[in-house]
């Protein structure tokens, strides 16, 4: 069978992938982005649709603030309304130590020009009454907010397919290999080969599997965030509201539903399968109720999950390969990939077409687990 | 040995009565505060009404179901209104996930599942559909089975099945005015499948028969074959436009509207615990899979009844005993082999009946792939066959769907309430002929938990410790 040649052949279809797809596509390289299912379907459309850029780690902040940008105008970057609405993100303290925890933030997001307010518990309870009692401090950063994840990817990859990358769907990888200088990817299905001097591995939670095929193993390991969504009820709830350690997060949007996130839920990731765990939901569900009371009695109608990249320090593996020239890795982005995609095509099309870039990656290097053992894969390390 | 039935109805009640006779004492879930399922409601306390006028021909049959109830719920571990929000599989185990006003949120670890758990119907949205007025055929019924009154003064019925002709005969007969009853099923089908219905079910098919004589003489309009064009009306129903066999189209007066295309399986539970589905061509639905036996190809889980094939109250109670012995046969108990060869034969034959039946009122399939754009599809999204059409592609901002969970992705359609149950086969139909591939190809519309909603509660949550993260 004739290879099929690119100049960068790209795994993985979710935000990352695709922005590379579209990023690079639009400076005239010849693309292919080969994804297992479809574009989005994993990580980048069951998570939470947080834009968010406050309580990030400090190495991540820069192409947060990037991407935010990307975000502001990101109707004309790919002509579609993924609804991006810059409702605000507002993180609750419930505790004195989770206070203190916002208020050393407010350095962090100093240094990086990053937009927020402490609100002290009147203040807070004054603008948003409808907050539970338990609720004492909260730190609110107005350029953030959300949008719809089921739309993200799947909107990207028609831009980039409009720029003339090609994106194939249903294409799970079976294995590739630098070979003489190019690289060569394997599909099942009975396509050829397709053969590249440059690739890119944006595959998720998979992308672990593939850095360690290339000699560069990291304990990355399934992340299933548990979702939840109720009926639509009166809007009231403006911004995006989140806490101190992560346990809940919830926002309400126009139409009325309010979406909820807390814990994790169960996969296997070699069949693709994922659920909501039921008893993470009604925990969930208690602790929505003690951020917002009114949620008392309101319907739940749908749960759901995915699988997510996730690794130890809790920010991605991104930057080029440290063992195979030609190789760049953006994956792992433990549940943060969502506003981070579109900056992160623009920062691997800049390492691939210009040899640089002006966000500093050494924090992400694939070799800085080196010390630590490499857990056995597939087993979830929380 | 711990066994669960879930759903109260003829297949429930039966299995649970086999599984008494074996000495098992199974735990016996219903949404519903009293057993008997939908077809053999009762009337809320406070209304006395009798089995025959509630239930005519099958008075016997009723009051023999919920006497059976009685004496069975209080020998079982008997939980009523309650409601199986989710299913996990738990290595060997099953577990259940439960929602009940009076017991909050509890979880029940079984070995064994069986799911009884009926029907929903199948709705062809038509413009007007959504409007004040309008209920299904089942819903029309329940109206007056359990609370005695119609669901209006002139009601159309439209559709096409037994259902159809036998609700227009309650409400014909308690002196509710019948404007019209419009079968989509041409007189021919009915004529041609006679033969068989008369081979395998005599006594069906007389008591069929007596339905529509007795229709055809108190409604003032009868059509077979025709099509329902729109509802009509400005803020409540005010007519029918409706279509005869010839394509002629004709108007009729009427405040109220029952519609119904039959039944599909109420699998939602089956999906969540696992269990395979498949298109099924003759109904042109996605269909759980379970054998004639009531098993499934999943360890411990079974079901019987309409919830694993449409089959009517009759054929569910039967179902309902052999499913039960098939379990016991699985896990090595002794069982009753003379019955379940009764059983089978019986079982047999009421499918054949069941053939002809079908054959009789088969499924308008791809009708509802006509919905005008600016019609309602996904009644609790308000999402239009145009909006889905819109988001499905080509042209989308997200690119081509033809699959349907993704189409939902995109679309809202299926998201709301009832989670597709109303819309999802009209919009597999909708999709199919947008994209123009066989029905089959567009795939089944996954459950999602809750498989119906669940409060959010000032109760603490159940004490089982989660355990995130684990492998199934």
């Amino acid at each position: 069978m004739t290879a099929i040649e690119a100049d960068v052949l790209i795994i993985g279809g979710g935000g990352a992938g695709c922005s590379a797809a579209l990023h690079l596509a639009r400076r005239g390289a010849r693309v292919i982005l080969l994804e297992r299912g479809m574009t989005g379907s994993q990580a980048t459309g069951v998570n939470y649709g947080g834009v968010r850029q406050q309580g990030r780690h400090p190495a991540e902040l820069p192409i947060a603030r990037r991407s935010r940008e990307i975000w502001g105008r990101l109707i004309e970057w790919i002509g579609t309304d993924v609804e991006f609405r810059p409702t605000g993100h507002l993180k609750l303290a419930r505790s004195n130590a989770e206070q203190a925890d916002l208020e050393a933030y407010l350095d962090v997001a100093r240094q990086h020009d990053l937009p927020l307010d402490i609100l002290r518990r009147n203040e807070l309870h004054q603008r948003y009454p409808w907050l539970g009692t338990s609720v004492q401090a909260g730190s609110f950063a107005a350029d953030d907010g959300s949008a719809n994840p089921r739309m993200l990817g799947p909107a990207i990859a028609r831009a980039a397919r409009e720029a003339g990358a090609d994106i194939r769907e249903h294409h799970p990888v079976r294995s590739c290999r630098f070979d003489a200088g190019r690289f060569v990817v394997e599909v099942e299905g009975g396509s050829p080969p397709f053969v590249g001097p440059v690739l890119v591995n944006c595959a998720g939670f998979w992308g672990g599997s593939i850095a360690a095929s290339f000699g560069e193993p990291v304990p990355c390991a399934p992340l299933s965030p548990n979702m939840f969504v109720t009926e639509p009820i009166p809007f009231f709830i403006q911004p995006n509201l989140g806490v101190v350690g992560g346990d809940v997060y919830l926002r309400q949007i126009e139409r009325g539903n309010v979406i909820i996130g807390a814990g994790r839920g169960e996969n296997d990731p070699d069949r693709g399968w994922s659920r909501p765990l039921p008893e993470t939901t009604l925990s969930g569900m208690h602790k929505a109720l003690a951020l917002v009371p009114a949620l008392s009695g309101v319907q739940v109608i749908r749960s759901w999950t995915g699988i997510e990249g996730n690794m130890p320090d809790k920010i991605p593996v991104l930057g080029p390969s440290l063992t195979t020239p030609g190789l760049f890795h953006a994956f792992g982005f433990s549940g943060h990939g969502f506003q981070l995609g579109p900056a992160i095509g623009a920062i691997l099309s800049e390492l691939i077409l210009d040899g640089r870039t002006d966000i500093p990656l050494d924090a992400f290097r694939p070799d800085r687990f080196h010390e630590e053992p490499t857990p056995p894969t597939g087993i979830h390390a929380s | 040995m711990k066994v669960a039935v879930v759903g109260a109805g003829p297949a429930g009640i039966r299995a649970v009565e086999q599984l008494l006779r074996a000495g098992l004492t199974p735990i016996w879930i219903d949404e519903s505060p009293d057993g008997g399922g939908r077809i053999y409601q009762r009337p809320p306390a406070p209304l006395d009404r009798s089995a025959r006028t509630l239930y005519g021909f099958e008075a016997r049959k009723a009051s023999r179901i919920h006497d059976d109830f009685e004496h069975f719920s209080h020998l079982a571990d008997w939980r009523p209104a309650t409601l199986v929000w989710q299913i996990r599989r738990a290595g060997p185990a099953i577990e259940l996930h439960c929602q009940s006003d009076l017991r909050g949120f509890t979880c029940e670890q079984v070995d064994a599942l069986l799911l009884c758990t009926g029907a929903h119907e199948r709705i062809v949205p038509i413009p007007g559909w959504t409007r004040p007025g309008v209920t299904t055929l089942g819903g029309a019924q329940i109206a007056m089975k359990t609370q005695g009154c119609a669901i209006g003064q002139q009601v159309a019925f439209v559709g096409t099945g037994p259902l159809l002709w036998l609700v227009a005969h309650q409400y014909a007969k308690a002196g509710v005015s019948v404007p019209l009853v419009l079968d989509t099923s041409p007189f021919t089908n009915k004529f041609r499948a006679a033969p068989a219905m008369f081979a395998t079910g005599p006594a069906t098919l007389l008591k069929g028969l007596w339905y529509t004589a007795s229709v055809r003489r108190r409604a003032a309009r009868v059509c077979e074959g025709g099509w329902p064009v729109r509802i009509v009306g400005d803020q409540a129903v005010e007519a029918l436009i409706w279509q005869d066999q010839s394509g002629r189209e004709h108007r009729t007066e009427c405040d109220a509207l029952a519609l119904g295309w039959g039944l599909q399986s109420e699998a939602r539970l089956a999906d969540l615990a696992g269990v395979a589905f498949a298109h099924d061509a003759a109904q042109g639905l996605s269909v759980p899979q379970f054998d004639r036996t009531g098993r499934s190809a999943e360890r411990g889980l079974y079901s019987a009844g309409d919830s694993a094939a449409i089959g009517g109250a009759d054929l569910a109670e039967q179902a309902g005993a052999r499913v039960a012995l098939a379990l016991l046969e699985d896990v090595g108990q002794s069982f009753d082999q003379a019955l379940s060869r009764v059983l089978d034969t019986s079982l047999a034959r009421h499918w054949r009946l069941r053939a002809a039946i079908d054959r009789a009122f088969p499924a308008p399939i791809g009708r509802a792939a006509e919905m005008p754009d600016e019609t309602i599809l996904c009644r609790c999204e308000a999402i239009t066959a145009g909006e889905l059409r819109a988001a499905a592609g080509p042209l989308a901002a997200t690119g081509r769907a033809v699959e349907i969970n993704r189409a939902k992705a995109f679309s809202r359609v299926g998201m709301g309430r009832c989670q597709g149950r109303m819309c999802s086969s009209a919009a597999a139909e909708v999709l199919a002929a947008h994209h123009q591939v066989a029905l089959n190809q567009v795939g089944h519309l996954r459950a999602q938990a809750p498989v119906r909603p669940i409060p959010i509660l000032a109760a603490p949550p159940p004490s089982a410790p989660p355990v995130e993260g684990s492998r199934p």
